[in-house]
């Protein structure tokens, strides 16, 4: 039996995509005539090639619930004249692998394909396809309505996801990133043909879509690829603005029962966007707090030294608009309220005092002495590729993210937690509460 | 659950031809295995100690001491104290971390290439100079019993593994969960970790994996000093298991909080054990590909696209490991069918291949697949030295990676069929059925019902 157990959960990892300075990726960077934008490293170390094609069309676009995350799901059920099962059984016959992403404010597309010309020219062929001529079946649709709701009522009796529901309502209130990604069972159910049809009409749009390509082509051969995955995408007017992110939020404390034997416990607010000014000074200041694996002040203070949970952590989750800052621990229910208070006092004392001189070396020291694990494979230097492209980031973030990092003190940590985190106006949700 | 055996397959598989000229091996004095992967790509390495103890190798009241000791790995030897490990990896720009499983426990680093020689010091220390404390101790098994709670207690599949496994193996320790039972965990002190730390971590039962940016000669150099004034010691033998042949059909329910019930099928099954020579776990390797190793194979295809009985469904089988194996299948009914539908709907599956057998098409898919991600694995130096640690602690050693991807890509349609006959019958088989309960206590609405599973 292969069951693995680890000493830790990594949480926070997933939410911050940075990077820094050795030998960095020259990155490739042009517009296609389609008017997406490409960025492309070269790289003929392994004979396979990475893409991804992502579009702002996430959930925070959703005119009813599960929207958008419904359009993108059916996008490989059938397209360009292929039914799904030719386009499933189409890529395994050339070991390509098609997947995709989707958050709040993104759509992908991604691929992986061995380079010789006859897998990656099959493996393009459908993808193409996929992204440009879907088939949005009705049958289709309906059954795979049918498989959200019921993944959804599975997900509304597991602690973790009620927890997580709850949290970004309370955080985002009427904002669209209250929204939970996959919809919820009424909005899903909802879904007609004709808005998933709307719907990529309107998001999947050419001038908006970014092409990441990393790997084994030539810079002539990324040009077609992106012409070719975007030449043929729809053309619509700019989406209407999103409303800014109410970042004052009134502190409420939700707590909701559950027979599970643990309370799960998220704690937050608002956080930042990816362009954020304090963008590098938040991230190592939460580094310091709840982000460091072993090392963080949460982790010290709730596992190491009490023995109160598992897994507790902090971390930002930066989006175009600000994402939420987000602290979670799973702990025994009558040890709830204990660990609970304990994290209050952790988060209150580093807000008011900031991190100490020593504990900012040792966040650089990691940050900076790692920077090569964060660029050590294609599937990473593709994810900050899409980043870098989605975001506008500078082309030169991977080259300056040592250095960002080197230059921030302690005393702008204290300042930026100061006026982006407010221990006294959070969120707080319980899932298995304790009785009061 | 498992991983996918298919994953498995692809763990399996090795580096060819170009990649086994870059694997080098020596064995120190003292009986420590080193292999070093070198790849250049990018200025990082990474290490692992793997060692042979898994929970596979505790007994009866004491399981969770594997696991339990490698959370106190990180509590500090003489000379590193408690948490300072951790803090000195962190510094170096490193991650890390450490795994248990029924077959091994394995400790590892990721960082620049120059740290090496760091991680080798601290690694090679607790190796030998544990500082076991009670106070330690009884704070840490505190959080190992909340991850228990989060990982099993509170998962409603997780739970019907971990119960469907203690069915299904009536003998062989792999009835037990890695995690221990809660009521060992409760019963367990520092002298039983303790025990086990002094009987199993010698550097004679322990391979040394080093993959990423780095000399083979040096890192053979390195081990030589941080490893090599490590004693020998001796270590028991491992006891070999045969569990007794199952005489009949097992079923069993387990209710828990949940929506939708969930139908395990598990068929005891043989893994790898002399790779030249075997060929029924190569060819159940390629049946659960055909059966569902991608979106088009036949049980997605068929029961979740077609017939719309389920709403997910896979099959699984991991053919290495150090015990016997199982192959799964495991299916979700949708709305308005019952676990007996998704039964039939899987052993008409079974029984259309035991009657007709499987395409050359089929197979050549999953052979693609599985040739394709030998390929893919040259992206990740982490997974490669993974894959070096496994085959070597289960006992088959790094060098039969290429001899079994030669096996499998060997594995013939009339095999598949063959083994699908031999293996897949009822008086090999468990199912095991989740019976979803409603949260709030009261009475869930009916809906065609699982929980009348003969």
């Amino acid at each position: 039996m292969s069951v693995k157990l680890s000493r830790f959960l990594g949480t926070a990892l997933l939410c911050f995509a940075t990077g820094a300075a050795f030998a960095t990726p020259a990155i490739q960077h042009w517009q296609s005539a389609s008017g997406a934008k490409v960025l492309f490293v070269e790289d003929h170390d392994i004979p396979m090639l990475d893409v991804a094609v992502s579009v702002p069309a996430g959930s925070r676009y959703d005119s009813k619930s599960g929207l958008a995350s419904m359009t993108h799901e059916m996008l490989d059920l059938g397209a360009g004249g292929m039914d799904e099962n030719a386009i499933a059984g189409g890529m395994a016959d050339i070991g390509a692998e098609l997947d995709g992403n989707i958050d709040q404010d993104m759509a992908s597309v991604t691929l992986r394909t061995l380079s010789q010309e006859k897998e990656r020219d099959k493996a393009l062929d459908i993808m193409s396809r996929v992204l440009q001529h879907p088939t949005f079946s009705d049958e289709i649709l309906s059954r795979e309505k049918a498989r959200v709701i019921a993944a959804l009522k599975e997900d509304e009796t597991k602690p973790e996801s009620i927890a997580s529901r709850a949290f970004y309502k309370a955080v985002f209130g009427k904002h669209p990133y209250a929204l939970p990604i996959s919809g919820d069972v009424a909005g899903v159910g909802a879904i007609s043909d004709q808005d998933v049809k709307d719907f990529y009409r309107t998001h999947y749009n050419a001038a908006r879509a970014v092409v990441a390509i990393m790997g084994d082509v030539t810079q002539k051969e990324a040009h077609e690829i992106a012409d070719r995955l975007t030449g043929e995408l729809p053309v619509s007017n700019e989406p209407l603005p999103m409303p800014a992110v109410d970042m004052q939020i009134k502190p409420v404390e939700e707590r909701i029962p559950h027979p599970a034997t643990q309370s799960h416990i998220l704690i937050g607010a608002p956080g930042m966007s990816r362009t954020d000014p304090d963008y590098f000074t938040l991230y190592v200041g939460n580094y310091i707090l709840g982000g460091g694996g072993f090392v963080s002040r949460l982790m010290n203070e709730v596992r190491e030294k009490r023995g109160l949970a598992y897994s507790v952590y902090s971390y930002f989750f930066p989006l175009g608009q600000p994402g939420p800052f987000q602290i979670g621990l799973q702990t025994k229910k009558d040890q709830a309220d204990e660990a609970l208070a304990l994290v209050r006092r952790t988060l209150d004392k580093f807000v008011a005092e900031g991190p100490t001189e020593d504990e900012l070396k040792a966040a650089k020291q990691n940050i900076i002495g790692g920077f090569p694990l964060r660029i050590d494979s294609n599937r990473k230097i593709l994810g900050y590729l899409s980043v870098i492209g989605f975001y506008d980031l500078p082309l030169s973030y991977l080259d300056d993210f040592t250095k960002r990092v080197n230059s921030v003190t302690v005393g702008e940590i204290k300042d930026a937690f100061a006026r982006h985190i407010h221990p006294d106006a959070m969120a707080t949700v319980i899932v298995g509460a304790p009785a009061k | 659950m498992r991983i996918y055996l298919y994953c498995i397959a692809l763990l399996a598989f090795g580096m060819q031809q170009v990649a086994s000229a870059e694997v080098f091996e020596k064995t120190l004095a003292n009986g420590l295995k080193v292999i070093v992967k070198e790849d250049h790509r990018a200025p990082v390495v990474v290490q692992q100690v793997w060692y042979k103890a898994g929970s596979m190798d505790e007994v009866t009241g004491k399981t969770g001491v594997a696991h339990a000791l490698e959370h106190m790995m990180f509590k500090g030897t003489k000379r590193v104290p408690a948490g300072e490990f951790s803090r000195l990896i962190a510094a170096a720009g490193g991650r890390e971390n450490a795994f248990t499983s029924d077959d091994y426990t394995a400790y590892f680093q990721q960082l620049e290439k120059s740290k090496l020689p760091l991680a080798m010091k601290l690694e090679s220390d607790r190796m030998q100079n544990l500082d076991l404390s009670e106070k330690e101790f009884s704070k840490e098994i505190r959080v190992v019993m909340e991850e228990r709670r989060m990982r099993t207690d509170d998962d409603p599949h997780a739970l019907l593994q971990e119960k469907m496994m203690s069915v299904f193996y009536e003998e062989h320790p792999y009835r037990h969960p890695v995690i221990g039972w809660m009521n060992d965990l409760e019963h367990l002190t520092v002298n039983d970790v303790r025990d086990w730390y002094r009987k199993w971590y010698a550097p004679n039962n322990a391979t040394l994996v080093i993959a990423g940016d780095v000399d083979h000669d040096a890192v053979f150099a390195l081990a030589k000093r941080y490893y090599g004034p490590i004693g020998m010691r001796t270590v028991p033998p491992h006891r070999n298991y045969i569990e007794p042949p199952q005489v009949g059909i097992k079923r069993m329910v387990v209710k828990a909080p949940a929506e939708l019930p969930l139908l395990v099928m598990g068929y005891h099954a043989p893994n790898v054990v002399d790779p030249l020579r075997d060929w029924q776990p190569y060819a159940l390797e390629m049946l659960a590909g055909v059966l569902s190793g991608n979106d088009s194979a036949r049980l997605n295809k068929d029961l979740v696209r077609e017939q719309k009985i389920a709403s997910d469904v896979s099959a699984g089988y991991d053919a290495t490991s150090r015990g016997p194996a199982v192959f799964t299948l495991e299916a979700t009914p949708s709305e308005g069918k019952t676990a007996a539908d998704v039964e039939a709907a899987l052993r008409r599956e079974i029984s259309n291949i035991v009657k007709d057998g499987v395409s050359k098409e089929e197979l050549a898919r999953v052979k693609a697949q599985v040739m394709a991600a030998e390929v893919y694995k040259l992206d990740s130096v982490f997974y490669q030295a993974m894959q070096i640690g496994q085959m070597e602690s289960i006992g088959l050693g790094q060098q039969a990676i290429p001899l079994m991807l030669d096996k499998l890509e060997e594995v013939t349609a009339e095999q598949v069929k063959d083994v699908a006959s031999m293996l897949l019958k009822d008086d090999n088989l468990t199912v095991a059925v989740l019976d979803p309960q409603p949260l709030s206590g009261k009475p869930r609405r009916q809906t065609g019902d699982s929980s009348h599973v003969r």
